[in-house]
C-alpha cells in the first residue's frame, strides 16, 4: 500500500509525522516548565528532591523527542534542515547548548564532588526550561514571519541580516513580536504543564505547602501565557501569508492562514479543541477539589497542547503555503514539495514509520507501570533519587 | 566556488573535537550496559544480595557516564546542519534516514528503559527490571548500528545515484545502504571494541579495590565476568579488525596506504609492524618513507587482498597513476571532475532558461564524467592524500594495544580462577592503567577511520571543503571554544563524581 502512495501524499504525510513529533515535544516540555518552577515552588530540600526526582524520571523523553524531531526533518526535508540549521546558526546553537547542560544536570546535581555545586546545575535546568523553550518558539515563529536567506542554484544558503556590521544568523528572529510572543507562550505553557505534571506524579499528602504553591502557579502561569497565545492566534488570522501558486511562484497574500483554516476546517476544530482542553486542564487543577480528579489536568492540557502544536506546525505548510519562507528572496522559500527527500527515501521512511506505534506502545506501557504509584517522600529519602 | 579554508578547518576541528569527546563515553555505554545486564542476570538467578549491590554499583557509574554521553551526543547530529549544511543538502536524502531510524528505534528504547533501570527497583517486578536493563543494552547497541550505517556510507557510498536536477545524491537502494559491507564490519568492530573497553574499565576499578584491599569479594566477582566478556570481545575485535582492514583495502586504498605508510605499491607487500616515519617524506619523491622499521613479509598483501602474491597500491601509485596496474592518476580524475562541474553548471543554467535542448546536451556530457565530480574540487593531485603520520601512528597504537588486551584478560581470568589474583602485585597495576590504554585504543581507532578518510566527506565523491555551511569562520571559532569550555567543565565534573562514587564503593552486606 505504501509503495502506491504518490510523491505529494508522501510529502504531506511526512510533514504530518514531523508535526506530530514536534507537537508531542511541546507536550513533553512539562519537564522544561517544571525545571523553571523549581526555585519557585520547592522551598525545602525535601520538596526540591520530590520535584527534581519526579521530573528526572522523564527528562529524557523531551530530549529524545527533540533529537527525533531533528532526525526526522533531516531524513524527510533535508533542504529545510540544511537551510535552517546552517542559516539560523545561532538560534539552533543556543538551543543545543541549553539541552547539553540539561542532560547532565539531573544526574550530577546531588552527587558529591560535582565540581559546580547543586545551584549551578539547577541554574542549568532553569536556562534549558526558559531560554531553550523561548528560542524554540521563536524558531517556529519564523514559519510565519519568514527568515533572511537566499538559496543559490545549488541550494547553498546565504544568510543576510546584519546589526552593527554583525550577521546575526537567526538571532534576529527574537526581534519579531510575533516570534517572541510564540516563544513566551511556550515557556509559560510549559510551566503550566510542569505544575500539572507535578500535581499528577507526586504524592503531596506530606507536603501540603508544595501542593498549594503548585495549584497557584498553574493559574498564574496560564494567565500570563494567555495574552501571548491570543496575540499569536489573532496575528495568524490577520497576517499576510507566503502563498505558492500552481507555477511555484511565492507571493504574500492577505489572510492566507485564515483562508487555510477555513479551507481545512479540521485544523480549526483541532485548534479550538486544543485551546479548550488546555483551559480545562488548568481549571481542574485550580478549581476542583483534590478528590475530584484535580490531578488529571496534565492529560487535558497536555493533549490540548499537542492539538495546538499540530495546528501551529501544519498551518504554514498546507494549502499551497511556504512553510519556511524567505523574506529576502521569495523564490528561495521552502515548501514541503521543494524541500523534501526523494520519493524513494520518503517511501522507505514510511515503511520505517510503521514501527512508531510499537515504540509509542511500550513508552506508554512503561510510563503507566512506573507512574502507577505516586512518588512519595519515603522514596526520595530512602531510595535512588535525583 | 569560493571556499573559506579557515571556516573549513575550524568546522573540521569542531567536529573532531566533539566526536572525540563523545567517543570517551559511548564505548563505555556500549559495553557497561551489557556488563550491568550480566551482573543483574546473575543476581536474579541466584537471589544473592551481594550481586545486587555489585549491579547497583556498576549501574551508578554507568548512569554518570551515560548522562555526559547523551549531552555530548546531541550536538553531533545537529552539527551536520549547523556547520555542514552543504553536506546535509547534498547527501541528506541518504544520510538523514539512518539518523532518523536511530532516533525512532534506539533512543526511545534507551530513554524509556533507563528510567526503569534506575528508579524501577521497587516499582516493577524483578524480572521486568532485568528485562529493562537488557533493553538499555540493546538500545545502546542498536543506536551504534544506525550511526555506523551512516558512517559506513561516508566511507563507502553505495545504494545511491546523483540527480542532476536537484544536484544532490539520492537513495535508490536502502538495503545496499544498510548492508553496506563497510557499515557491517564497522558495527561489529566498534561494538565489540566497546565491550572490550568496558571490560577494561571494570578491571581498572576492581584492580584498584584489590590494591587497596577493599571490597575484595565484589572486585573478584567483577573481574571474572569482565575477563570472560573482555576475552571474548578481544577475539571478536581481532577478527572484525581484520575484516575492517580488508574492507578498507578494497574500498579506500588511499586510507590503507596512509595507515601503512606505503608510498610505492608492491606485490607481496609487507606490513610495517613498527616504525618511525620520515617526516620530510613527500608523495612522489625518492626518500625512504621510514627512519626505522620492522616489517612482516607478505602480510599486507594477505591482509589487503587475502592473497600473498597480490599487488597493494601505494600513495604514489594512487596519486600519479600506475598503468601497469590499471590505476588512474588523480590529475586525470581532477580534469574529468572539472569537466563534470562545468557541464552540470551548464545544465542548471539551461534548465533555468528553459532551454531543453541545451540542457539535454549538457546532461549527456555531464553523465560521462559524473563519477569524478568530487575530484573536480581538488586543486592538485596531492590534495587527495590524507595526513599520513596521524592515521599511521594511530593505527599502530591501536593494533599494539589490541594485541596486548587479550593477554591481559587471559592473565586476569587465569589467576582469578586459581584464586590468587589479589596476590599478583605485578598484574594489578597493569589492570589499573588498562582503562586508560583502552581509551587510547578507542580514540586511535576513531582517528584512523576519520583522518584516514580525508580529504573526503563522502569518500571519492564529496570533499570536506565543499561540505560546509556558508558561514564566517568567527562563528565556528566561538562555538568551538564554547564547546571546549562546557565539555571540559562537564568532563572534570564527571571524573570527580565518578572517583567519589568509586571511593564510596558498593554497599556491603553485613
Amino acid at each position: 500500500m505504501i509503495s502506491n502512495l504518490d510523491y505529494a501524499t508522501l510529502q504531506q504525510l511526512w510533514w504530518i509525522i514531523c508535526s506530530i513529533v514536534g507537537a508531542l515535544f511541546l507536550f513533553l516540555t512539562f519537564v522544561q516548565g517544571g525545571q523553571t518552577l523549581l526555585w519557585q515552588v520547592a522551598k525545602t530540600e525535601l520538596e526540591k528532591s520530590l520535584v527534581v526526582t519526579s521530573l528526572g524520571r522523564k527528562w529524557e523523553m523531551p530530549f529524545t523527542t527533540l533529537v527525533l524531531f531533528g532526525g526526522a526533518l533531516f531524513a524527510s526535508f533535508p533542504k529545510f534542515y540544511a537551510t535552517s540549521f546552517g542559516g539560523a546558526y545561532w538560534v539552533w546553537m543556543l538551543i543545543l547548548f541549553s539541552f547539553i547542560i540539561q542532560a547532565v544536570s539531573y544526574e550530577y546535581r546531588k552527587k558529591p564532588d560535582n565540581v559546580l555545586g547543586s545551584t549551578v546545575y539547577e541554574l542549568f535546568l532553569f536556562i534549558n526550561g526558559s531560554v531553550g523553550v523561548l528560542l524554540i518558539g521563536a524558531a517556529v515563529g519564523t514559519f510565519y514571519t519568514g527568515s533572511n536567506f537566499t538559496l543559490d542554484l545549488y541550494n547553498k544558503v546565504t544568510w543576510d541580516y546584519t546589526l552593527l556590521g554583525i550577521n546575526l544568523r537567526g538571532l534576529e528572529a527574537a526581534f519579531s513580536l510575533f516570534n517572541l510572543s510564540l516563544g513566551i507562550f511556550l515557556v509559560f505553557n510549559a510551566r503550566v504543564l510542569g505544575t500539572l505534571y507535578l500535581l499528577n506524579s507526586i504524592d503531596l499528602s506530606s507536603t501540603p505547602d508544595l501542593e498549594s504553591r503548585l495549584r497557584k502557579c498553574t493559574l498564574r502561569n496560564f494567565l500570563i501565557a494567555l495574552p501571548f497565545l491570543l496575540y499569536v492566534l489573532i496575528s495568524i488570522l490577520f497576517m499576510k501569508g507566503f502563498s505558492v501558486d500552481d507555477a511555484g511562484i511565492v507571493s504574500l497574500v492577505s489572510y492566507k492562514y485564515l483562508s487555510t483554516l477555513l479551507a481545512l476546517p479540521h485544523l480549526l476544530i483541532m485548534l479550538l479543541a486544543g485551546v479548550l482542553l488546555v483551559v480545562y486542564g488548568v481549571f481542574t487543577a485550580s478549581f476542583k477539589g483534590s478528590d475530584k480528579g484535580s490531578d488529571k489536568g496534565i492529560w487535558f492540557s497536555g493533549f490540548g497542547t499537542v492539538f495546538v502544536g499540530l495546528v501551529v506546525l501544519m498551518l504554514p505548510a498546507f494549502n499551497n503555503t511556504a512553510f519556511y519562507p524567505s523574506k529576502l528572496d521569495l523564490p528561495s522559500s521552502l515548501t514541503i514539495y521543494n524541500a523534501s527527500s526523494s520519493m524513494y527515501t520518503l517511501t522507505v521512511m514510511t515503511y520505517v514509520a510503521i514501527g512508531i506505534p510499537i515504540v509509542l506502545g511500550y513508552v506508554i506501557y512503561v510510563w503507566k507501570l512506573m507512574d502507577s504509584k505516586k512518588l512519595t517522600k519515603d522514596e526520595v529519602t530512602n531510595e535512588e533519587s535525583y | 566556488m569560493d571556499i573559506d579554508l579557515s571556516m573549513v578547518n575550524w568546522a573540521r576541528a569542531q567536529f573532531a573535537f566533539t566526536a572525540m569527546y563523545h567517543w570517551i563515553f559511548v564505548p563505555l555505554t556500549l559495553g557497561l550496559s551489557f556488563l550491568c545486564a550480566f551482573f543483574e542476570s546473575i543476581y536474579v538467578r541466584t537471589g544473592n544480595k551481594e550481586w545486587l549491590n555489585l549491579t547497583k554499583f556498576w549501574m551508578t557509574l554507568f548512569g554518570i557516564n551515560f548522562a555526559i554521553g547523551v549531552a555530548t551526543g546531541i550536538i553531533l547530529e545537529f552539527q551536520f546542519g549547523t556547520n555542514w549544511s552543504n553536506y546535509s543538502w547534498i547527501v541528506g536524502d541518504i544520510f538523514g534516514a539512518p539518523l532518523a531510524i536511530e532516533g525512532i528505534f534506539a533512543f526511545f528504547l534507551e530513554a524509556t528503559f533507563f528510567a526503569v533501570m534506575f528508579f524501577g527497583w521497587n516499582r516493577v517486578s524483578k524480572k521486568f527490571h532485568l528485562f529493562s536493563t537488557w533493553m538499555v543494552a540493546v538500545g545502546s547497541n542498536l543506536s551504534a548500528i544506525w550511526i555506523l550505517v551512516a558512517n559506513g556510507w561516508m566511507q563507502n557510498p553505495v545504494g545511491m545515484l546523483f540527480n542532476p536536477e536537484t544536484a544532490r545524491f539520492e537513495m535508490h537502494n536502502f538495503a545496499e545502504v544498510v548492508f553496506n559491507p563497510v557499515a557491517v564490519s564497522k558495527f561489529v568492530h566498534t561494538s565489540s571494541s566497546g565491550f572490550l573497553f568496558a571490560s577494561l574499565f571494570v578491571l581498572t576499578i576492581s584492580s584498584w579495590f584489590l590494591i587497596k584491599g577493599r571490597h575484595l569479594q565484589m572486585a573478584k566477582r567483577s573481574i571474572i565476568v569482565a575477563s570472560v566478556f573482555g576475552l571474548l570481545a578481544s577475539s571478536y575485535v581481532a577478527f572484525t579488525g581484520d575484516e575492517a582492514a580488508y574492507e578498507v583495502a578494497q574500498k579506500q586504498p588511499m586510507k590503507l596506504a596512509a595507515i601503512e605508510g606505503l608510498y610505492k605499491g608492491e606485490t607481496r607487500a609487507p606490513i610495517v609492524a613498527a616504525g618511525i616515519l620520515n617526516p620530510s617524506k613527500q608523495p612522489g619523491d625518492d626518500q625512504d618513507p621510514f627512519l626505522v622499521e620492522v616489517k612482516i613479509p607478505w602480510a599486507l598483501s594477505l591482509l589487503a587482498n587475502r592473497s600473498l602474491d597480490s599487488f597493494v597500491p601505494g600513495i604514489d601509485d594512487l596519486v600519479y597513476g600506475n598503468k601497469e596496474q590499471g590505476i588512474e592518476s588523480v590529475a586525470s580524475k581532477i580534469a574529468k571532475g572539472k569537466k563534470a562541474i562545468n557541464d552540470l553548471a551548464e545544465f542548471k543554467q539551461a534548465r533555468k532558461e528553459n532551454n531543453n535542448q541545451k540542457a539535454e546536451l549538457a546532461l549527456a556530457q555531464f553523465k560521462k564524467n559524473q563519477d569524478y565530480i568530487g575530484y573536480g574540487y581538488l586543486d592538485k593531485p596531492e590534495e587527495a592524500v590524507p595526513p599520513i603520520a596521524i592515521p599511521y601512528y594511530s593505527f599502530h597504537i591501536m593494533v599494539a594495544l589490541g594485541t596486548f588486551f587479550p593477554l591481559l584478560f587471559a592473565a586476569f581470568l587465569f589467576y582469578s580462577l586459581k584464586g590468587t589474583i589479589a596476590e599478583k602485585k605485578w598484574l594489578l597495576p597493569l589492570g589499573l592503567i588498562s582503562g586508560l590504554l583502552g581509551l587510547i585504543a578507542q580514540e586511535s581507532g576513531w582517528v584512523v577511520a576519520e583522518v584516514g578518510r580525508q580529504p573526503w566527506a563522502i569518500y571519492g565523491l564529496l570533499p570536506v571543503k565543499i561540505s560546509t555551511t556558508n558561514l564566517a569562520a568567527v562563528n565556528v571559532q566561538i562555538t568551538f571554544f564554547m564547546f571546549f569550555a562546557v565539555f571540559t567543565l562537564l568532563l572534570a565534573a564527571e571524573i570527580k563524581i565518578m572517583l567519589k562514587q568509586i571511593s564510596i564503593g558498593p554497599k556491603e552486606e553485613l
